[in-house]
């Protein structure tokens, strides 16, 4: 038997059991649909992270205070005491590390803004002039914090802020009330989109010495800190933490991340739950294999006087185990093939649903299921095909 | 069905031709020449003889009636013939080769080539057209599409099946199913036709247009052996194999 004929022959033994043809491609469907579908929404996930983080800016070294943990354990950090504050000044000192092109010291907290009798939450950001520039904003209208004026009573508004508390009415040099204090509004951010961690369109930017007063702190939050480029990043870091330990006498009692490094981990947290992801729903490839090798046990019972009739004209073993052996495999490839063209169009819903989400199934995964339905469909294949290929032909060609 | 356990010596049961035209037989170039078969069923732990010191020559272009009452061992016989079963005993020779110790492979091979089966039940692939079961055998031994379609438009023709080409065997009659399955047995030109009770399923009439087909196969030259409980169908055949609980109880015209 030719390999073309023995395709031809599975084939029509395939479609002439339209239900049982029908079964198994669904379960083989299912199972590289949900590969497909649950590796797109994964990828998707650590591609959104990894884009949000790269239009933060690349350049940036975050000070945080307290010494990080995530190092391990060491000996010499056990007899540290409280960790020193980050203050204002150290934000300002580094801006003379030679690798260091800004600095924006940052204090956060939360308060109510009051206009015209509306209020709202906000997120109170205390910053430095050199903040917007520093995490790439732009300003819709009017101007940033001035740099010369440390302790103006002034405000630069988000988006969102601008459009529930002034409406239409432009908030340029409107007094805002938050908490307890009044502000002039100078400025109004940029529209920003869905940005991760803080959504800047609900914030209120005031000068970081005014918000400190306002939350009656002396610390800062962070200190971002840019490099003057990207290969310069390295030294800032160093010459941040160089800086920052002779200021606190000789004491590394702070933190120093760079982007990268928060985006590897990112990267790798939502890297590894999507090979998670992938391998549960691989599981369901596993359990339409069995169901493969149950439906082609039945087939070989069902067609056991046929079996029985190509031994009797002739047909060697071999010839009947790879003529059912085609017929389980072209069954997982047709599986194979519909679900990849559900799972392409259960991703294409989500990115409808989604636009923010990037939930392309990434090209392994695409792979790995298409093989791993083929390889289940033959692997489960194998023991019908031997179980046909070995009957008897006179107790084949008996029954009926 | 009758389950008996081996009854005797043979020579008891043996009709007065048996055992010496067989030895006449076996002496030419015998197309089929079987010598001390023993076919032995082992049931829990009893034993069925199916076929008990079977000696038996066919020659090339006979025509054999194989009878004997239901349980005899007819159809043991055929399927041993057919190399589809293999004796406990005995040696088998195939055109003077033993065909008995061949590999499993080379035993497909001799039942592609050399012998043709018609079942009482027809065994027809019921998704396959009447083109495509006679085709069946064709594309088992790998002949090319092109000439495998030549010869099965010649058969349809000579088989008087050439409108039924397309159909299933469900849209087929009974007598028709039972042409297809005769021109799928010959259509690799084989040496010899076993056929069991080929007209088992058919009404009188039926059955006898495919003895006739099976017949004007035969006097084309190929060897048919025919098991049958119709006496009369037995009657036409040149030579009857008379069957009883395994032993062959008489030989001859
Ligand atoms: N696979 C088997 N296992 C056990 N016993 C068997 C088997 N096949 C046949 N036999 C027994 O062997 C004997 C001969 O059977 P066989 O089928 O050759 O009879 P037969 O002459 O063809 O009968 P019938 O005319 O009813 O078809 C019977 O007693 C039968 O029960
Ligand atoms: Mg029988």
């Amino acid at each position: 038997m030719t390999p073309t004929d023995t395709l031809r022959f599975a084939s029509r033994a395939a479609t002439g059991y339209p239900l049982r043809t029908a079964l198994m491609v669904l379960a083989m469907s299912i199972g590289v649909a949900a590969v497909v579908v649950l590796t797109a929404l994964g990828d998707g996930a650590r591609r959104y992270v990894v884009n949000e983080f790269a239009s933060l800016g690349s350049n940036l070294v975050i000070v945080l205070p307290g010494r990080s943990e995530t190092g391990g354990f060491n000996p010499a950090n056990a007899i540290t005491e409280t960790p020193r504050d980050l203050t204002v000044e150290d934000a300002q000192a580094l801006t003379r590390a030679p690798a260091v092109l800004r600095t924006a010291p940052l204090t956060v907290g939360t308060s109510e803004a009051t206009y015209g009798g509306k209020l709202r939450d906000v997120t109170v950001v205390g910053a430095g002039a050199d903040y917007l520039k520093l995490r790439r904003m732009e300003l819709a209208q009017g101007r940033f914090l001035p740099a010369e004026e440390p302790n103006a009573a002034v405000a630069v508004i988000g988006a969102k802020i601008q459009s529930d508390l002034f409406g239409i009415e432009s908030a340029i040099g409107r007094i805002l009330r938050i908490g307890d204090r009044r502000f002039r509004v100078i400025g109004v951010l940029g529209q920003s989109g869905q940005g991760l961690g803080m959504n800047a369109d609900e914030i209120v930017v005031l000068p970081v010495a005014v918000a400190q007063a306002m939350f009656n702190t002396n610390t800062l939050f962070r200190i971002l800190v840019e490099a003057k480029n990207r290969a310069l990043l390295e030294q800032a870091k160093v010459q941040t933490l160089e800086i920052l330990k002779a200021r606190h006498d000789g004491e590394e009692d702070v933190t120093v991340i760079t982007q990268d490094a928060v985006l590897a981990t990112f990267d790798r947290i939502l890297g590894t739950l999507t090979y998670g992801v992938a391998g549960i729903a691989a599981i369901s490839l596993a359990v339409a294999g069995i169901l493969v090798m149950n439906v082609m046990l039945v087939a070989v019972t069902q067609r056991t006087g046929e079996i029985g009739l190509l031994k009797a004209l002739g047909a060697e073993g071999a010839a009947i185990r790879n003529a059912f052996l085609a017929e389980a495999a072209l069954l997982s490839a047709t599986g194979a093939i519909v679900g990849y063209l559900l799972g392409q169009a259960g991703a294409f819903a989500l990115r409808t649903a989604m636009p923010t989400l990037p939930a392309y199934p990434p090209d392994w995964a695409v792979i790995a299921a298409l093989v791993t339905a083929l390889v289940t469909g033959l692997l489960f294949g194998v023991m019908p095909a031997r179980r046909a290929a070995r009957l008897d032909a006179v107790q084949a060609l008996s029954k009926r | 069905m009758v389950h008996k356990k081996h009854a005797g010596p043979p020579q008891v049961l043996l009709g007065p031709l048996g055992g010496g035209l067989s030895e006449a037989r076996s002496s030419g170039g015998a197309l089929i020449e079987l010598t001390g078969i023993e076919r032995v069923f082992t049931l829990g732990d009893s034993e069925v003889h199916a076929l008990a010191t079977l000696d038996l020559a066919i020659d090339s272009g006979e025509y054999v009636a194989i009878m004997g009452p239901s349980g005899s061992g007819k159809s043991t016989l055929l399927n041993l013939l057919g190399l589809l079963d293999h004796p406990n005993a005995g040696v088998y020779r195939l055109e003077g080769r033993d065909v008995t110790t061949l590999s499993a492979d080379e035993q497909a091979r001799v039942r592609r080539e050399r012998i043709g089966f018609v079942f009482q039940s027809f065994h027809l692939v019921p998704r396959l057209t009447a083109a495509e079961n006679i085709a069946l055998p064709l594309m088992l031994a790998g002949i090319d599409p092109a000439e495998r379609s030549r010869r099965v438009d010649k058969t349809l023709q000579d088989f008087g099946l050439a409108n039924r080409a397309d159909h299933r065997p469900d849209q087929l009659s009974g007598g028709q199913r039972q042409r297809v399955a005769i021109a799928r047995a010959t259509i690799m030109r084989p040496a010899m036709i076993l056929a069991d009770e080929p007209t088992g399923n058919l009404d009188r009439a039926t059955g006898e247009e495919v003895v006739h087909l099976l017949e004007s196969l035969n006097a084309g030259g190929v060897t048919l052996l025919m098991v049958t409980h119709d006496a009369a169908l037995g009657a036409r055949a040149r030579r009857r194999v008379m069957m009883e609980d395994g032993y062959k109880v008489s030989d001859g015209a």
